[in-house]
């Protein structure tokens, strides 16, 4: 076991993990943010995405000990004083989620896309969103809802 | 989060944002993962590797002794606790073979992925490192993945008992089919093969089971789109009461079919559950979802077309061999029989001849996935019409017209009656936008300047039977349940409005859907609405949700609920007004008396029914209503789909420029959830063409194991579709609608691959096996011979 000590949302917390953890468990399991969440075992879908240290990362792919001393945010930590964050709000208004099970991944993917690329083409969104799968929008509204947030 | 400011009266038809949503995108949501209870165990299946194979021994010992580890059992030692076999809810005919499928197998494994013992333990991590602690002595048999190859003479035997792999025939023949093809001038003949699928919804299958030995009481939270289906056939195969089990659906994320069934794990856990005295979690891992969870179309399909020398089509002939894979699942026989009728499309044929055959095989088995049986149908009849169309030399697009259905109500040759459509109203609109004349014209240039870029350009006209389903008709083709649906609208005497659904959503966004009908025919303003549904405990009746069928049964069994509620309130509100209830005038939710300033809401109602304090003589207190709707046809979607292709002839690379669909599915509750499942529905038809095929080995593995071999379109990969519709309200229900949750997958594959073959046809190609890949594409531009 290690003593790891992680600020998510910016509250810090300190906990004893395993070392083969992945970072994704460690905040649905220890935490409780069940926001985040599994897709599937080969770091494809996309659908674990989180932030670290503002990077966008997939969370499945990173052990919770590389998460010691880091900051993280996920899906729980976007809305401020029940206001949507912009890129949430652009999802809910383009209907750019469906069954919502990519949605948390698809959301910080996009913050962390709009942060590098504040007014991205159609076409350097769909490049820059190809980690995280979706079965049932087939992306059309996800792109309009990453274009509206980029010009909110 | 803001309630849409649109008034009451004016919800049906608009693009109100969806209710679903706050939660979802803020992580609040509750999928099946995501629920715990105390003293929770994890469950870890152990499963064979081989597709094939004798089981010779199982030995749980070494996982019994494991850390953390609270039981294993082996099937043998759970054989005693099936009541029934999992259930086939469609069988077909009279004599399909349908071979006993336990949970957990005992004798043989019979494909890759075939349960044959389980772990709990007290943590996801220790029961799977103590699975790998059972040890499995096989002795690997022949495998068979292809079903032609399973029918075939000395083919390994997936089921001895049956001394065959054949499940079943199924026939359906109207008309004098021999004698129209004995005598047509032009006759077409095409063979095409339906991969196989794997559905990948992105939450994978997961159940959580409890037992109270007290009250002898079973509850079941499953990633399901069939909760109250779940609950009776887990009933029979517990051999339990049924009114000691609950089923719920959580959140679901996203199903098109895979989560329409009753699995193996599902029974396992409410089992395990019982035996260890502890509630049972089961999550699947993706790649072993890839194993565990069924698989879409297989299908080897031949056509034949008899038809007149304009290319007007008089018969069809069909026949289509079916992997069913090893097992019969819910809809397993059921699924290619489900388009059954369609296999003719939208066009007015007097001869139709079909016929199925189900093969096991040693695969995981299949069963409905978005589609199921329908895009199978449509494909070999869009391809066919392709084929025909080259052969008379006639424009695609002509040979449609000449084809299509123009009058409704219409009796089908298949037996069924299509109740409305405009096929070539839609056809023309899709024309229109892609500018067919304009493609054509650069296609031929392209040609003449011998660019190697070629340019394709494929339609795909269909129509399709959905909306599950008269079930009388259901009887007669031997399905064993119904597909009527229910709704209860239940008024609150504060003011708000419960609503029941017997549907089950996952994605396709009932709650706001159904929140707009009840609002409108209420006048209740939209968030003082609430909707609930996934749970045989808060409501009793309801089908659940597939085959397109929610807003065309349940929400008409909705919207016969309202018009009840309303006939009530008008019983009450007259009384009180101390008028008759002729003189009441209904609009979005108040009764007024003409030339008087008399008048009262429904919500008013709702208090007076509560009180009771003056109710007429002989009424029961309360405004609820509940509808039961059994539909009296199918709903018959249809339209008009194309797509533009370029492909690079020097790397076979496809490249799809564009995409059109103009759909007619009835009158539309929310145009932007309608459009939300086109594209869905599009991308994965199109996917089907261009990316996705379930590969197995000789010996039966899944070679595409996981979402890095199994190739799933992103956003890169997809481009945005165009949409329009033309609409001819159906006249079967109050509301006009149809279903469209399928409709995307059903039209779109194969107006891919006949744009693909379209733009090679100069190189001499026929075909193009799907998927699609470059390398295919290469070949057979090599393999066409012309230049």
């Amino acid at each position: 076991m290690r003593r790891i000590a992680v600020t998510v949302n910016g509250k810090r917390h300190e906990a004893e993990v395993e070392p083969r953890q992945l970072l994704v468990y460690f905040l649905r399991e220890e935490l409780g943010l069940t926001g985040t969440v599994v897709g599937c075992d080969t770091s494809s879908c996309g659908s674990c995405t989180v932030l670290v240290g503002g990077e966008s990362v997939k969370s499945c792919t990173m052990l919770a000990v590389q998460a010691d001393g880091a900051e993280v945010t996920t899906i729980e930590g976007l809305a401020r004083d029940g206001e949507l964050h912009p890129v949430q709000r652009a999802f809910h208004e383009q209907h750019g989620l469906q069954c919502g099970f990519c949605t948390p991944g698809m959301v910080l993917a996009t913050v962390s896309l709009l942060a590098e690329n504040p007014s991205p083409s159609d076409e350097e969104i769909r490049h820059l969103l190809e980690g995280n799968l979706c079965r049932c929008t087939g992306y059309q509204n996800i792109v309009k809802a990453v274009k509206a947030a980029a010009t909110a | 989060m803001a309630a849409t400011e649109t008034a009451p009266g004016s919800y049906i038809g608009t693009s109100v944002p969806r209710k679903e949503d706050e939660k979802l995108l803020t992580g609040q949501s509750r999928y099946i993962d995501d629920l715990t209870l105390p003293g929770m165990v994890w469950a870890s299946v152990v499963r064979s590797p081989f597709a094939h194979a004798t089981i010779t021994s199982v030995d749980v010992s070494k996982a019994r002794e494991a850390e953390g580890v609270v039981a294993a059992f082996t099937g043998a030692d759970l054989a005693e606790d099936w009541a029934a076999t999992l259930p086939c809810v469609w069988l077909v005919t009279e004599d399909t073979k349908q071979p006993m499928h336990r949970p957990l197998a005992t004798d043989k494994a019979r494909y890759q992925g075939d349960g044959v013992a389980v772990v709990i333990a007290e943590t996801r991590a220790l029961a799977k490192d103590a699975a790998e602690l059972v040890e499995v002595e096989y002795e690997p048999l022949p495998a068979v993945i292809d079903p032609e190859e399973a029918l075939a003479e000395g083919a390994p035997l997936v089921h001895e008992e049956f001394g065959t792999n054949e499940s079943f025939v199924w026939k359906l023949e109207n008309g004098d089919v021999d004698g129209i093809f004995a005598s047509a001038p032009v006759t077409v003949k095409e063979r095409f093969r339906q991969q196989r699928l794997i559905p990948n919804a992105i939450e994978p299958r997961g159940v959580l089971a409890q037992y109270l030995p007290a009250q002898d009481e079973y509850t079941l939270w499953s990633a399901t789109q069939i909760p109250h289906i779940l609950r009776f056939w887990l009933a029979v195969v517990l051999g339990v009461p049924e009114s000691r089990l609950r089923v719920v659906a959580p959140d679901v994320g996203g199903g098109f079919g895979s989560k329409l069934n009753v699995y193996a794990e599902e029974a396992l856990a409410l089992v395990l559950a019982r035996r260890v005295g502890r509630p049972v979690k089961w999550t699947e891992e993706r790649s072993e979802g890839y194993l565990s969870t069924i698989h879409g179309r297989d299908h080897w399909q031949e056509m034949e077309f008899a038809a007149d020398e304009d290319g007007k089509i008089r018969a069809v002939r069909a026949k289509a061999t079916v992997g069913l894979g090893a097992y019969l699942q819910l809809v397993t026989a059921g699924t290619p029989i489900l388009g059954g009728w369609v296999y003719g499309g939208p066009y007015d044929v007097e001869g139709y001849s079909l016929e199925v055959v189900g093969a096991f095989t040693t695969a995981t088995p299949t069963d409905a996935y978005r589609g199921a049986g329908r895009p199978e149908a449509t494909y070999l009849i869009e391809r066919t019409v392709d084929a025909l169309a080259r052969k008379l030399d006639l424009d695609p697009a002509e040979i449609r017209r000449r084809n299509f259905i123009t009058e409704f109500p219409k009796p089908l040759a298949s037996g069924l009656e299509i109740d409305s459509g405009d096929f070539a109203g839609a056809l023309d609109r899709a024309l229109e936008m892609v500018d067919y004349e304009a493609v054509r014209r650069e296609q031929a240039e392209r040609r003449e300047r011998g660019d190697s870029k070629e340019l394709g350009i494929g339609l795909s006209t269909y129509t399709e039977m959905c909306g599950l389903a008269p079930s009388r008709i259901l009887g007669a083709i031997l399905y064993a349940a119904g597909g009527w649906d229910a709704a209860t609208i239940r008024c609150l005497p504060t003011g708000s409005v419960q609503v029941f659904i017997g549907t089950s959503p996952h994605g396709q966004g009932h709650v706001t859907t159904f929140s707009q009908i009840v609002a409108d025919r209420l006048g209740v303003p939209i968030d003082q609405v609430e909707v609930i549904h996934g749970d045989t405990s808060a409501m009793q009746l309801g089908l659940d949700t597939y085959g397109s069928r929610s807003l065309a049964v349940g929400g008409v069994a909705l919207y016969n609920a309202a018009e009840k509620v309303i006939g009530k309130a008008r019983g009450i509100v007259a009384h009180k007004l101390e008028v008759s209830a002729d003189d009441l005038q209904y609009e979005n939710g108040r009764f007024t008396v003409a030339g008087t300033d008399k008048s009262m809401t429904v919500q008013e109602a709702a208090l007076q029914a509560f009180t009771a304090h003056d109710l007429p003589d002989g009424m029961e207190p309360g405004l609820e209503a509940t509808f039961v709707y059994d539909p009296p046809n199918f709903s018959w979607p249809g339209g008009a789909h194309i797509a533009v292709v370029e492909i690079d002839t020097e790397t076979g690379e496809v490249d799809l420029r564009r995409y059109i669909a103009v759909d007619e599915i009835g009158n539309v509750i929310n145009p932007m959830v309608v459009d939300g499942q086109i594209h869905g529905g599009v991308t994965q038809g199109i996917a089907q063409a261009l990316w996705e095929e379930a590969i197995f080995d000789e010996d039966g593995n899944l070679t595409t194991g996981s979402m890095v071999s199994y190739l799933l379109p992103s956003a890169a990969e997809t481009i945005d579709y165009e949409l329009d519709r033309v609409v001819a309200p159906s006249p079967t229900n109050p509301l006009g609608v149809k279903g469209v949750g399928e409709t995307g997958t059903i039209a779109s594959t194969p107006a891919v691959m006949n744009a693909i073959v379209d733009a090679l046809s100069p190189y001499g190609v026929r075909d193009v096996q799907m998927p699609a890949k470059p390398e295919r594409v290469w070949r057979a531009i090599q393999e066409g011979g012309a230049s």
